[in-house]
């Protein structure tokens, strides 16, 4: 067979964890073991199963990852709710990678980041995250502010206590919208947390969560002096194709799929805001 | 090199062609439709204007399965349906749906290349097919097509009496180059082009008279975000359905979607037409960004009025055919869209 675009492989779900009480990530490789493709951070792939649907989910894992892919995901739909009831062992259908990804090797080289993340927002960052821990020498600092409704919505809770928080000049912000047992860390929404860290203009922010977040987020950036040019966001639509036919995704001159799904808002600015 | 044959010896041409390859002929199904069918010997050549679905169906057709899976256990196996497809004819294709496969041609073979479109694609020979008696709600003109002498891989006038056949691009002349010219009597010489000549002016003098011959697209490519937020959206959509004939009839529009079918022995993937005036078209587990039929409808038209030609050089994803003014059940129409941008842009340059 050809190497199709729109014909998808086959995955094995090798592992499957429980992240928080309605995100899951599961690893998957090839039939051969091996990791099905190469990626780049940000990119995404869509995963599905026969008879019940597909769906383009961002790649969590870093590709410095060599073994596998792992892909976090939220149970909100018919697709997902089937994903997070199957057992280690289940083949699934995966096809990509789809869209630009972050500009890890170009705009972000060499520069301070700021990664603020709401909820399930977090996992197309992880990807970038880990791949500048991979390359650490080649970043500057690394600020990550992440926020969840409670403190068990936090996605890779025990990953950025083990390990982020542990990396050399790297700072890790966690929020809870609401006060909890068992939580002494900051208590707030993530666009206000952004406001009180104030921090440096000298930083390119990338931002991924809900609407409202990043909405707000953004405006309390801007207040802080940072141009629209030195903030990214990654973008979500619904899409079927992947690669800038079908239609779904298709903002002004765009396609979120193919010419997206990571952009500045810079680029953003200067088209429809019908996202 | 135009050569003529008699008209009255169209059936043994037709049945030539059909001899070499399959053939797919426009036919007359009532006083008003006429479809595209595959030729068999008797079948009547429609002369009618416009075929009731586009001719896009050839290369993107309503349904078209993509992929096959069988289940066992855990496992599970993909299968691609496909078989090379074999060389056919498209004859009597009218100069604005000819049109159309270039706008199509940038959508799915456009880097990644959509290999069912392209394996359809690359497999047909267009004959096309001039207009004689351009309609009222004809405005191919308004961008740049001919209706009198259209593109193609080769291309055929009639008149009362005579066919005129022209080969264009290689494989066209090749087509005409296999027919047993002799046995149609067909004569190629000056008298031929003269004839050609005098009809396409004949066709260019009737185009003059119709009510849309002046009919201008604008350049809007700079104007995307002014045309976006405009107030004519909310009047123009304000009737509008949402019934999606348009974009069914239309030969440019094509959206799709990707769905599976379980019919008991395997799963079948496949795609069909998708209209991004339905509310499903962008919904997702948290909403859709176009909640509104304005919102839709607004999407529709920019990006065949203002997106495609921004991304496509200024061509623009409209040929003109006349479809949707035929169709569409509330009167609404690219025609009127276009024309209150216009207005509109005036009025704003006025203030």
């Amino acid at each position: 067979m050809r190497n199709e675009e729109l014909i998808p492989r086959v995955g094995v779900v090798t592992e499957i964890r429980q992240e928080t009480p309605d995100v899951k990530t599961f690893r998957v490789v090839g039939t051969d073991g091996k990791k099905l493709f190469e990626h780049i951070p940000g990119q995404c792939a869509m995963l599905s199963v026969p008879g019940v649907g597909e769906a383009m989910i961002s790649i969590t894992s870093s590709p410095t990852v060599e073994e596998y892919m792992e892909f976090s995901i939220k149970k909100v739909g018919v697709l997902t709710s089937w994903l997070h009831s199957m057992e280690p062992g289940q083949e699934i259908l995966v096809r990509g990678p789809y869209g630009n990804g972050f500009p890890v090797d170009t705009t972000f080289k060499g520069r301070d980041l700021l990664f603020i993340a709401g909820g399930i927002g977090l996992a197309p960052l992880h990807s970038v995250i880990n791949y500048v821990r991979a390359k650490r020498e080649n970043y500057g600092h690394i600020d990550v502010v992440y926020g969840s409704r409670s403190k068990e919505d936090l996605v890779d809770l025990a990953e950025m206590q083990n390990e982020w928080m542990n990396e050399k000049d790297m700072n890790v912000y966690l929020t809870i919208d609401r006060e909890e047992e068992g939580w002494d860390g900051h208590v707030g929404f993530v666009p206000n947390y952004v406001q009180e860290l104030n921090f440096p203009t000298t930083e390119t922010a990338i931002i991924c969560g809900p609407p409202v977040m990043i909405h707000f987020t953004l405006q309390g950036l801007q207040k802080l002096g940072f141009t629209n040019s030195q903030v990214f966001t990654t973008m979500e639509m619904r899409m079927k194709c992947g690669i800038g036919k079908c239609g779904r995704c298709n903002i002004g001159d765009k396609y979120v799929c193919k010419d997206g799904p990571v952009f500045s808002f810079d680029e953003l600015g200067e088209l429809p805001d019908e996202y | 090199m135009i050569t003529r044959i008699s008209a009255d010896r169209l059936p043994e041409l037709l049945k030539q062609i059909s001899e070499l390859e399959k053939l797919y002929i426009p036919v007359d199904k009532s006083d008003k439709v006429s479809v595209f069918e595959e030729y068999e010997p008797g079948k009547v050549m429609s002369t009618k204007l416009n075929t009731l679905r586009s001719a896009k169906d050839f290369f993107f057709p309503q349904v078209q399965p993509m992929a096959k899976f069988r289940m066992e256990g855990k496992k599970i196996e993909v299968i691609d349906p496909r078989t090379e497809a074999e060389d056919y004819c498209i004859f009597g294709v009218r100069a604005c749906d000819v049109r159309s496969f270039d706008v199509l041609d940038r959508v799915f073979l456009a880097d990644p290349v959509d290999t069912y479109y392209e394996n359809r694609r690359k497999h047909a020979t267009v004959v096309s097919f001039a207009c004689s008696e351009p309609s009222e709600t004809c405005f191919c003109h308004s961008f740049g097509i001919d209706a009198a002498r259209p593109a193609g891989d080769a291309r055929m006038w009639m008149t009362e009496d005579t066919i005129y056949l022209e080969g264009i691009s290689g494989k066209g002349k090749a087509l005409l180059e296999k027919l047993d010219l002799a046995a149609l009597s067909a004569v190629t010489d000056e008298k031929a082009e003269r004839d050609v000549q005098e009809e396409v002016r004949r066709v260019h003098e009737i185009q003059k008279k119709m009510p849309l011959y002046s009919l201008t697209p604008a350049d809007n490519r700079e104007k995307e975000l002014e045309i976006f937020h405009s107030p004519i959206w909310k009047e123009l959509s304000d009737k509008c359905l949402g019934c999606g004939s348009c974009t069914f009839v239309c030969p440019t529009c094509q959206c799709f979607d990707i769905e599976d079918f379980d019919g008991g022995h395997g799963v079948e993937r496949y795609r069909c037409w998708d209209s991004c005036m339905y509310k499903d078209f962008t919904m997702m587990a948290a909403g859709t960004p176009r909640k509104t039929q304005l919102e839709r409808f607004r999407q529709r038209f920019m990006h065949k009025l203002v997106y495609y030609p921004i991304r496509n050089e200024g061509m623009y994803s409209c040929v003109g055919c006349g479809r949707c003014l035929r169709r569409c059940p509330i009167h609404m129409n690219i025609v009127k869209v276009m024309k209150a941008m216009e207005e509109d842009a005036q009025c704003e340059t006025k203030n």
